[in-house]
């Protein structure tokens, strides 16, 4: 066991009848992290986090906790906080009764729950709110509620099962922030489950990145974003254009283009971000630098999602980003040709 | 290369407080084994065997078709079932009808008037027949001029069963009329179609589940039902008289059972079908549908008026005369309005210790009856584990619904009037009276009670359990305060239904445990029309004043503690 994870899962391996929901989860997760679990719906995320929180029960693996073996323990038993999607407060009670409901169970002395409330409400940056009641509050305001009830006992460790999808685009911009400095500020072992990846590209220290019941990739976001492990990754996380490819002789080509590669000769498929195509700055002697012709502009505000074909390219068309700044600058309009250079080094292949 | 090591499935430990969960759920499923399924095996059981308990296989049914008497109650039963059906549902259709799709004026009166018969047993539209057409009604040459000879008989039982069944054909049929796509027909309208083709081809097939159900549950009523063909049916037999003749007559049990097994076939029909027929309703509608409001139309909304009207004077008609006859002196000779019958009834029948049984019987049903369903369902919907259990007690829960009173009544005989049962103690006591009636009614307040928890986050109990609450404190602090009104509601119910019951009980009581609606049925039998009457208007009665005073108690719990519930942001 690395003695330095927090949360370790082993083999992790979960079976609903026929259907395999998770296979072979293996993950260490260290003291204080921030992990979210990215992947599209189905692809097991929710139902790791209901295993680690013992709401489900693997079929096979272990999980342990503060080198603990907490595999067959009850929810009751194990020691998290937990934040669903649908906030789950309890309707009937105020919005003290809610924070303070954990507190109560544990004898804790009226006098210092009542503390510990307060404390907590502030911190999630509803002061005063005690005597609410949850239908009184907004969807972001009910979620900081739950987050102060799931962090009221100072669990270990933080769950968060989708808990923005439910709020408006605003709201949930500004609750990720405050989650995420919030954690830092406690230093509270968190794993966040989304299926947006700019969520979690922006809180996560590390994001674990899921699709059909195994783990594809572990990393830093930038290691995501930049380092794709598997194309999935690469086409799930930011956008990116898909070219076929071949490599031969040492060279990879697409269309007319030809660039440094290597391996036996064969088959291939390139990821490029649109941002890994640059119109500027371009200087005369560049190497992979191709004319383009502009087909479709699809405007975005500050900047443009542009569609361009190139005899470069053959059939293939290219997305890139170009700001309206550019477009304008440069009396661009759909018809209008370029010159597009290709940073290499940026190119995934696959 | 890796060896697959096959190993058992993980399980988790069981906490005490779920052992807990499962132990309450085995006690319920115990309940309702005991009271349920034992009693109905005990039906089955003497259905095959003969007087000595040898096992006979289906001799009993071969003998029973050999009968011609017992084959005549079976067609009169049918027929007699068949032809309410054609009639009741069709009336309660058009009233659904113009209380959903009209803008006629004072809907809740009028649903309100065809609710009431509800509140009474349903013989009570019986003796009102009778004091309408019977020997010295008021009508009687009317009848005969449209060449009725008497109302004993078919036509009493006939007339007497619509007035019974209309409401609860109406419920079902306001609740399909009223899941409707206004869309549908706005999309109608663009395309100009005309009304009666957006009749045919929109609101029909969206109300043909509904239409279904509530036929099959028309024709289960009816064929099931006892009060009204022993008050007017004469010598018109049908099954559930023969059921009583013969167990309680002449204490053949073998043909009792084979003829409670008839009994059950249709209801058991219903139950399927409806089962089906709900999944298919529920899917047809859905989030995004926009309720229809139908739009004001003068000569149409006037029309149903009309119509409601008249059905609403028949039933009051109904009610009014029965409320008449039983202050009237002396029927038909002296009409001076006197508590006579009252007093007859109540002092010199000793009606009034059934009116204190039918209470206590009642309160028991609701207080019991009410915390066995509730904590029922909260253990099948909300906790965890034992699901070979749980599949038991879900599917005993729904099966009172299949089960006509009649033949659970005989089932209780079987079983707990049998010389080995170490239960039989309990034969003829109030606590088996009020056992029966919560079993009886089991279904409806369970489901009632399943809707209000399906309807809270599923979330609650796996944030009690993180937060270490065991889920008992939960229960206590959310769930029963969320849920009050649907208890309420359950409550209500098995009060109503215990006062008003007449199947079940009538194979259970005893002298001392008589209960008010089972001595109508006795002052019936021995010729005093005005006492049952009398019994029966009481009934209504008490019935009216306890949901005034559970509506009142919801009024109360909803300002009181749901405040919640009415503040918004």
């Amino acid at each position: 066991m690395n003695q330095d994870s927090f949360l370790a899962l082993r083999h992790i391996r979960k079976e609903f009848g026929a259907f395999t929901a998770l296979q072979d989860i293996n993950l260490d997760i260290r003291k204080g992290e921030f992990v979210c679990f990215l992947g599209p719906s189905g692809c097991g995320k929710t139902t790791l986090l209901r295993i680690i929180a013992g709401l489900d029960v693997q079929t096979a693996g272990e999980v342990h906790q503060n080198n603990t073996d907490i595999s067959r323990l009850p929810p009751a038993l194990r020691d998290y906080g937990i934040v669903f999607q649908s906030y789950a407060l309890f309707p009937n009670l105020s919005v003290a009764d809610n924070v303070a409901y954990g507190l109560v169970n544990r004898k804790t002395p009226k006098a210092e729950a009542v503390k510990r409330v307060t404390e907590l409400l502030k911190l999630v940056g509803l002061p005063g709110s005690e005597k609410k009641y949850p239908s009184q509050l907004s969807g972001g305001q009910q979620q900081r509620i739950a987050l102060a009830r799931a962090l009221a006992t100072s669990p270990g460790l933080l769950l968060l099962d989708e808990p923005l999808s439910a709020l408006d685009a605003l709201e949930r911009v500004r609750l990720r922030q405050e989650i995420r400095a919030l954690q830092q500020k406690l230093g509270v072992t968190t794993i966040m489950v989304t299926h947006d990846q700019e969520e979690a590209l922006s809180v996560a220290d590390r994001i674990v990145v899921m699709n059909h019941g195994v783990i594809e990739q572990v990393g830093t976001p930038m290691e995501i974003y930049r380092e794709p492990a598997s194309p999935f990754v690469a086409d799930f996380v930011g956008k990116v254009n898909v070219l076929p490819a071949r490599v031969a002789n040492g060279e990879l080509r697409f269309g007319a283009l030809c660039l440094p590669g290597g391996g036996a000769d064969r088959d291939v498929k390139i990821y490029l971000r649109p941002e890994d195509v640059l119109a500027r700055p371009i200087a005369d002697g560049d190497a992979h630098v191709f004319d383009a012709t502009l087909e479709k502009i699809e405007f975005l505000g500050s900047f443009c999602h542009v569609h361009v074909g190139s005899p470069a390219l053959g059939v293939h068309k290219l997305t890139v980003y170009l700001s309206l700044n550019f477009l304008s600058e440069q009396a661009l309009q759909i018809g209008s040709t370029l010159k597009l250079k290709l940073l290499p080094e940026r190119i995934k292949v696959f | 290369m890796q060896a697959v090591i096959v190993r058992p499935a993980v399980k988790q430990q069981t906490h005490w407080v779920d052992y807990l969960g499962h132990l309450l759920l085995a006690l319920i499923a115990l309940v309702l084994l005991l009271f349920l399924a034992a009693p109905l095996l005990a039906i089955l059981q003497q259905a095959l065997q003969d007087k000595t308990g040898r096992l006979i296989w289906f001799d009993n049914f071969i003998a029973y078709a050999q009968t011609p008497a017992m084959l005549e109650s079976l067609w009169n039963s049918v027929w007699v079932s068949g032809l309410v059906t054609l009639i009741a549902v069709p009336l309660a259709f058009g009233f659904a009808y113009a209380l959903t799709r009209s803008c006629m004026q004072y809907k809740a009166l009028f649903r309100g008037i065809t609710l009431i018969p509800l509140l009474a047993p349903s013989l009570l539209s019986a003796i009102s027949l009778i004091y309408w057409f019977g020997n010295q009604g008021v009508l009687k040459g009317w009848m005969q001029a449209v060449g009725i000879d008497q109302i004993y008989g078919a036509p009493g039982i006939v007339v007497a069963e619509c007035f019974a069944v209309f409401p609860h054909a109406l419920m079902i049929l306001v609740t399909a009329l009223s899941l409707s796509d206004a869309r549908l027909y706005e999309a109608a309208d663009a395309m100009g179609t005309s009304a009666s083709r957006k009749f045919f081809t929109i609101t029909l097939p969206g109300a043909k589940y509904g239409l279904i159900s509530a036929a099959l549950v028309t024709f289960t009523l009816v064929i099931t039902d006892f009060g009204i063909p022993k008050v007017i049916g004469g010598n018109f037999n049908v099954l559930a008289t023969d059921v009583f003749k013969l167990v309680i007559g002449q204490q053949d049990f073998a043909k009792g059972a084979v003829v409670a097994i008839l009994l059950l076939l249709p209801a058991v029909l219903t139950f399927a079908v409806d089962g089906y027929v709900s999944k298919r309703q529920t899917a047809m509608l859905t989030a995004r549908a926009v309720p229809y409001r139908p739009k004001p139309s003068r000569a149409y909304d006037a029309a149903m008026t009309i119509y409601c009207c008249a059905i609403a004077f028949l039933v009051l008609a109904m009610l009014g005369m029965a409320v008449f006859a039983s202050f009237a002196s002396f029927w038909p000779y002296n009409l001076t309005p006197s508590l006579r019958h009252y007093t007859m009834g109540l002092v010199d029948a000793e009606v009034g210790v059934g009116f204190v049984n039918s209470l206590k019987m009642a309160a028991g049903t609701a207080v019991f009856g009410t915390a066995l369903v509730f904590c029922g369902a909260y253990l099948l919907e909300k906790t965890k584990g034992m699901d070979g259990l749980r599949g038991v007690v879900r599917m005993l829960a729904m099966l009172p619904m299949a089960v006509p009173g009649l033949v659970l009544g005989l089932g209780y005989i079987f079983f707990f009037n049998a010389p080995d049962n170490p239960l039989g103690g309990l034969y003829h006591t109030m606590t088996l009276l009020t056992v029966c009636t919560i079993v009886h009614f089991y279904t409806t307040g369970h489901l009632t009670a399943v809707t209000a928890l399906k309807s809270l986050d599923g979330e609650f109990e796996a944030v009690s359990a993180s937060l270490k609450v065991p889920f008992f404190k939960t229960f206590w602090r959310v769930t029963l305060p969320i849920c009050t009104p649907a208890l309420i509601d359950i409550a209500r119910y098995f009060f109503i239904n215990a006062m008003t019951t007449i199947s079940a009980v009538v194979f259970l009581y005893s002298p001392e445990t008589k209960v008010a609606s089972i001595a109508i049925l006795n002052l019936d039998e021995a010729g005093e029309m005005g006492a049952a009457a009398a019994m029966a208007v009481l009934i209504g009665m008490v019935s009216t004043v306890a949901t005034l005073l559970f509506m009142l108690l919801a009024w109360w719990v909803n300002r009181s503690t749901q405040q919640w519930r009415h503040t918004s942001i």
